[in-house]
């Protein structure tokens, strides 16, 4: 990984949608100048979006980009500062107490201190890029004391003192939006709404991300996914699973089953919930002709 | 200030006028997105705009429309009345539209003034124990354990980040143990309230019965639905019950419509937002489930939303009279699916069976076999 200095990167939003594109990930006009206005502001980016709209792949891809190592913090209900700053390790802390006997020990020394994603990635020496995946998903207060580190960039360790980061991380949140966000969350960030892609687009990305696939073939699964995310369906699929059809797809073609029949033999791999396998089975037949026609 | 800068202001300005949440370092953010940018053209000022003001997805095209008639100079497009962009997804295939509206006209205003002679009826204080229920409520409600710990005197795990403080403290004497445990906390409420025709006897004091509800239990959510969604937990959210039924009620534009039950929870369940809330909660509906034609919709409806609750209820005014057995076809299709089929058609039937949902109960099914 070869790090290379972020303004260079960033030279201008089409400078970043070409390094992204390297990196094997295709981003529009608009993500790029978010992207691109994020890190020269220095400002947070929130991406929100359906999910399987490529929200993690987008931080990995900027990670890759600025030849950083990326830090991921997944978040969930019930995640507090513990999981995302620091802890001390009390076993260890306590057996210290016990070997030391009559002698003085720092039992706030750094052998005992676990650093959690947030605190990595202040200590790191150089810049780091942080995800807070799924920011949706924790609880009200861990976006309020996330707030606190998105603003100053430091931690207030009470038996330690503070850590600031010695260079500003670059930090990306992502959001199902499963709930609403805080608006005091959304104005410190650089916001962008990742939709899905338009069939022509999909259809690159398959190509680009897919191993062995046809330039039609790729085609035809962009536009039938297209068809079939317009229904109503329970879990509509994302870009990850369209490439998978794409992939599977293939194999099968290539283990002898004709063109349709591939297709349908391989839904498996996109359709992930059976009522929807239910909804979209009668049509499928039709859905994959007109697509590969 | 320079002269350059004055129209980006101005159009923070006019976000502001319009309930856009602004803040000054937005409008700075923006000013030094688009002196990044360039600007080489017009779209960039907008995905600056975007990117940097960051409107929410439900009020995009809103923000939109106001960025063109400040920057382009377009005719102003009404915005008045638009709809949350999720909430319209796959509610009303625009068949409908026409017919809602002419509903909205005939029998809308005929609701109003019926809620308002419900706000300007002397109450009798607390006539309808709906104040008993509210309070009550937040305790009644079933509980999940949280991930979060609270102290406790016994029965837990022990509390090494606060025991070792005390050790250090007591210069390594190793007191008693202290402890803590995973905390309960009650379970979300979800209520879905029926509007349609065949419910408006009971409409108003749902939105009563509602509107306690909101007032009462930790986190709540309402919903109305008729041919469309409607949120109304924000208007109910307002301490006063007169005032917040009047913001419901001018919020719900499918008043005494038909029902489309099913395409109507498919599309609560669409949204993730509004799904994610079901995700073990309490959902109860609040309707008579006369689903006209197909019931498929409803069967998935149902399923999807059982999937996800913890418990799943359908309270019914037509359970009220004795004689009434689940024989519709809909009614037959989704009572597997269902944990209770109990009686709605008064208040007090309603707060009793809402404080009993911690108390576990024979699956609906069961008791109506019993019955019938």
């Amino acid at each position: 990984m070869t790090r290379v200095n972020a303004v260079d990167v960033a030279a201008s939003p089409e400078a970043v949608a070409a390094r992204l594109a390297a990196s094997r990930y295709l981003a529009d006009d608009s993500l790029a100048t978010a992207i691109f206005l994020a890190i020269r502001l220095g400002k947070p980016l929130l991406l929100e979006g359906a999910p399987g709209v490529g929200k993690t792949e987008a931080a990995k891809a900027i990670a890759e980009l600025l030849g950083r190592e990326l830090v991921r913090l997944q978040c969930y209900e019930g995640i507090d500062a513990a999981h995302a700053l620091y802890e001390w390790n009390y076993q260890r802390q306590l057996l210290a107490i016990r070997h030391a006997g009559e002698h003085e020990i720092d039992i706030y020394d750094d052998r005992f201190l676990i650093a959690r994603p947030l605190l990595q990635v202040l200590r790191a020496p150089d810049q780091r890029v942080l995800l807070v995946d799924e920011i949706d998903r924790s609880d009200h207060e861990f976006e309020a004391l996330l707030l606190e580190f998105l603003s100053d960039f430091q931690i207030s360790i009470p038996e330690r003192g503070t850590i600031r980061a010695a260079t500003q991380p670059i930090v990306i949140l992502t959001s199902n939006r499963t709930r609403e966000l805080a608006e005091a969350l959304r104005r410190r960030c650089v916001y962008h709404w990742i939709g899905y892609p338009d069939a022509e687009r999909e259809g690159e990305i398959i190509m680009l991300r897919a191993g062995d696939v046809a330039g039609a073939t790729a085609r035809a699964v962009a536009k039938a996914v297209q068809e079939i995310r317009a229904r109503p369906l329970a879990k509509p699929p994302g870009i990850a699973e369209a490439v998978e059809w794409a992939n599977a797809a293939t194999i099968l073609e290539k283990g002898g089953s004709p063109w349709p029949e591939a297709f349908r033999r391989a839904i498996g791999v996109l359709i992930k919930d059976e009522e929807d396998m239910a909804a979209i089975a009668p049509e499928l037949d039709q859905i994959v002709e007109e697509a590969l026609g | 200030m320079p002269r350059a800068a004055a129209p980006f202001l101005g159009f923070a300005r006019l976000l502001r006028r319009h309930a856009f949440a602004i803040a000054p370092e937005q409008v700075a953010g923006f000013m030094r997105a688009v002196t990044l940018l360039g600007p080489r053209s017009m779209n960039e000022i907008r995905e600056a705009a975007l990117a940097t003001l960051a409107p929410s997805p439900d009020r995009r095209g809103e923000f939109e429309a106001h960025f063109r008639a400040y920057f382009y100079g377009d005719a102003k497009p009404s915005i008045e009345g638009e709809e949350d962009d999720e909430t319209r997804i796959k509610d009303d295939r625009g068949t409908r539209q026409q017919e809602s509206l002419t509903v909205r006209q005939e029998k809308g205003g005929e609701l109003s003034s019926a809620l308002e002679q419900l706000s300007s009826r002397d109450f009798q204080r607390d006539a309808d124990g709906l104040g008993q229920f509210r309070r009550k409520l937040a305790s009644a409600l079933p509980a999940r354990r949280s991930f979060r710990t609270m102290r406790t005197r016994s029965r837990g795990t022990l509390d090494l980040r606060r025991s070792l403080s005390e050790i250090v403290s007591a210069d390594g004497d190793i007191p008693s143990p202290l402890l803590r445990r995973r905390q309960a906390v009650p379970r979300k409420l979800l209520l879905l309230i029926d509007v349609s025709g065949s419910m408006k006897p009971h409409t108003a004091d749902y939105l009563k019965l509602a509107h306690a509800t909101v007032q009462g239990a930790d986190r709540a959510e309402v919903f109305t639905f008729g041919t469309r969604l409607t949120r109304i937990t924000s208007a109910l959210r307002i301490r006063g019950r007169d005032q917040a039924l009047a913001r419901a009620a001018a919020l719900v534009d499918d008043w005494d419509g038909g029902t489309r039950m099913g395409p109507t929870l498919l599309a609560f369940l669409s949204v993730p937002r509004f799904s994610a809330f079901a995700r073990g909660a309490a959902v109860v509906i609040l309707s008579d489930a006369l689903e006209r034609g197909d019931h498929a919709d409803l069967e998935t409806a149902i399923r999807r939303l059982s999937a996800r609750a913890f418990r799943l209820s359908l309270a019914t005014p037509l359970a009220g009279d004795p004689r009434f057995r689940p024989e519709t076809a809909a009614l037959r299709a989704i009572l597997p699916l269902l944990d209770d089929l109990v009686d709605g058609s008064s208040v007090r039937s309603l707060t009793d069976f809402i404080l009993s949902l911690a108390r576990p109960a024979p699956a609906a099914e069961t008791i109506w076999k019993r019955v019938s």
